[in-house]
């Protein structure tokens, strides 16, 4: 079964610029794809399409069925609350604990302070952050805020995760530890979707790889065909 | 219940922002302070001079003077032809026996003069007191019983009420442009508050959406923001209006007897004053808080 099914989607921002040119495809419940790219070739617009941040111009963006390209803004919410993103900066927000941050997108659903504490604790045990749920963000390394992110964008159980660039502030070693936490996440079912510059965690991880050029798909690796080019 | 949790987290979240910013939710607080106290002004007045005026117009009496050498048959005609003239309540006769007398009960000077009159031949007049029923109509009224033959001249307390009623209605017109500009103004204020705090939250937005928050999840807290700004507002004047009011009643009183300028009772005026402050500063408090949502958090 596909979870999200792209069929010729092309974004023309109001600048000109085409970040995305007749693009198309399909990726299956459960998977692990990672999208990887020149600078500006498009990996972000894609996600945001996904994650109707954007809307395309033209084309079908199904995601579990609903064809978010459709959405209205006012309707957003719906499918944001059924897959969680992760960037770049963490996003965290400085005032509140991590407990209070992961907590914050169930507290905004309205579940009770019980549900929602158990599910919080599980989710920062995935990610192994349980033993700081009273710390600040700025009580805490790069890689542990990153935890935290993912902590929050999984813990209502979403079918999708996107990354935009996860390991983009982290050095090696913290960036292969957050793709252990996100392996783990994906085995428990959930599909991810990763925008990455990093061609050695990706030539490592042997996930299914799209690489774009220019808004267009250049190639669609399978697991484990992905080879970094030597320069 | 969900909702009910819910809207204990955006209350919180918005009384922390009012507490946050204080020096700016002060501007606007202060801004609403004054509009509410000069409405509360401007109604108790109005109320007051209103009361005053209905007190004088309901004893307001015509009278209708007849002609020195009218006939007894004709006073009676006159007094039916009055009757038929329609928004009339109550017709007494002073005859000029009866004035005399009074006049001279009141003054010895007049008793030397009016002594040298029989009956017959006294200078006074006959009168009718002429009470009608719809006291804006008075005018009309006494104008129709002066055409009545035989009526020489009609006089009725025009001049005083309607002039005061008209300065009145001029402070009326006035404070009501003063207040509509400082709702206005009001509301600029609240609406730039409450742009502030959406601007210091950005980030906190734009987390929400991510995480899935619904446009009403997001606005809600803004909302009452704006409904909490009029709220702390609206406390002082509403203090002021309740305490003040039953004071100045006590106190005014013990000295005023005269039944005209009988102030009105405190209670349940002072509480309908209460809530109309109250229900104009939630009005005011939305409705800038609405401007700012609609203008800075397009979702
Ligand atoms: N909101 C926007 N308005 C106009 N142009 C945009 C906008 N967002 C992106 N672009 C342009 O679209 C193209 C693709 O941008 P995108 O952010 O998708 O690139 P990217 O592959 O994510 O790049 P990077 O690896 O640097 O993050 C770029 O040329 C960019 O300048
Ligand atoms: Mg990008």
């Amino acid at each position: 079964m596909e979870l999200i099914e792209i069929n010729n989607v092309t974004k023309r921002f109001k600048t000109g610029t085409i970040a995305l040119n007749d693009v198309s495809l399909k990726i299956a419940k459960g998977e692990f794809v990672f999208i990887i790219g020149h600078t500006g070739c498009g990996k972000s617009t894609l996600v945001k399409i996904i994650y109707r941040e954007e809307k395309p111009t033209s084309g079908e963006v199904f995601v579990g069925g609903v064809n978010v390209a459709k959405i209205r803004n006012r309707k957003v919410y719906k499918i944001r609350r059924k897959m969680g993103v992760v960037f770049q900066d963490f996003k965290l927000l400085e005032k509140l604990t991590v407990y209070e941050n992961v907590a914050f997108a169930l507290e905004i659903f309205g579940l009770k302070s019980n549900e929602i504490h158990t599910k919080v604790l599980k989710a920062l045990e995935l990610v192994g952050l349980k033993g700081k749920a009273k710390n600040y963000p700025d009580q805490l390394s790069g890689g542990e805020k990153q935890r935290v992110a993912i902590a929050r964008a999984i813990v209502n159980g979403p079918k999708l995760l996107i990354c935009d660039e996860p390991t983009g502030n982290l050095d090696e070693e913290t960036s292969m530890e957050i793709m252990d936490v996100l392996k783990d996440v994906n085995a428990l079912g959930t599909t991810i979707i990763m925008v990455t510059h990093d061609t050695i965690i990706v030539e490592k991880m042997k996930k299914r790889v799209i690489e774009l050029e220019e808004g267009k798909i250049k190639k669609d690796y399978a697991k484990g065909k992905y080879k970094r080019e030597n320069i | 219940m969900k909702i009910f949790r819910m809207l204990g987290r955006d209350i919180r979240d918005a009384f922390h922002s009012v507490v946050r910013n204080f020096s700016l939710s002060l501007a606007s607080i202060t801004c609403i302070i004054i509009t509410l106290f000069i409405v509360s002004i401007s109604i108790m007045l109005s109320a007051i001079v209103n009361n005053f005026a209905n007190n004088v117009k309901k004893d307001m009496t015509i009278l209708a003077f007849l002609d020195v050498d009218v006939e007894e048959e004709r006073i009676k005609e006159i007094k039916t032809e009055i009757e038929k003239l329609g928004n009339i309540a109550s017709i007494s006769f002073d005859s000029k026996e009866k004035i005399a007398k009074q006049i001279i009960e009141e003054s010895p000077t007049f008793k030397d003069i009016l002594s040298g009159y029989t009956d017959e031949d006294n200078p006074l007049q006959n009168t009718y007191l002429v009470k009608v029923k719809n006291v804006e109509k008075i005018g009309e009224t006494a104008k129709k019983i002066e055409g009545i033959l035989n009526v020489e001249s009609v006089q009725y307390g025009a001049g005083m009420v309607e002039q005061l009623l008209d300065v009145f209605e001029t402070i009326r017109v006035v404070s009501l442009f003063v207040v509509g500009a400082l709702i206005i103004v009001t509301i600029f204020l609240i609406s730039n508050t409450i742009k502030i705090t959406i601007f210091s939250r950005r980030k906190e937005i734009e987390i929400m959406r991510l995480v899935g928050a619904s446009n009403i999840n997001i606005k809600i807290p803004f909302l009452f923001e704006g409904v909490f700004l009029g709220l702390f507002g609206s406390i002082l004047p509403v203090l002021a209006t309740i305490y003040g009011y039953t004071y100045l009643y006590n106190r005014l009183g013990g000295f005023i007897s005269i039944k005209t300028i009988e102030l009105i009772k405190p209670s349940p005026f002072i509480y309908y004053v209460a809530l109309l402050l109250i229900g104009i500063a939630i009005i005011v408090g939305s409705l800038g808080s609405y401007k700012a949502v609609k203008k800075h958090l397009k979702i």
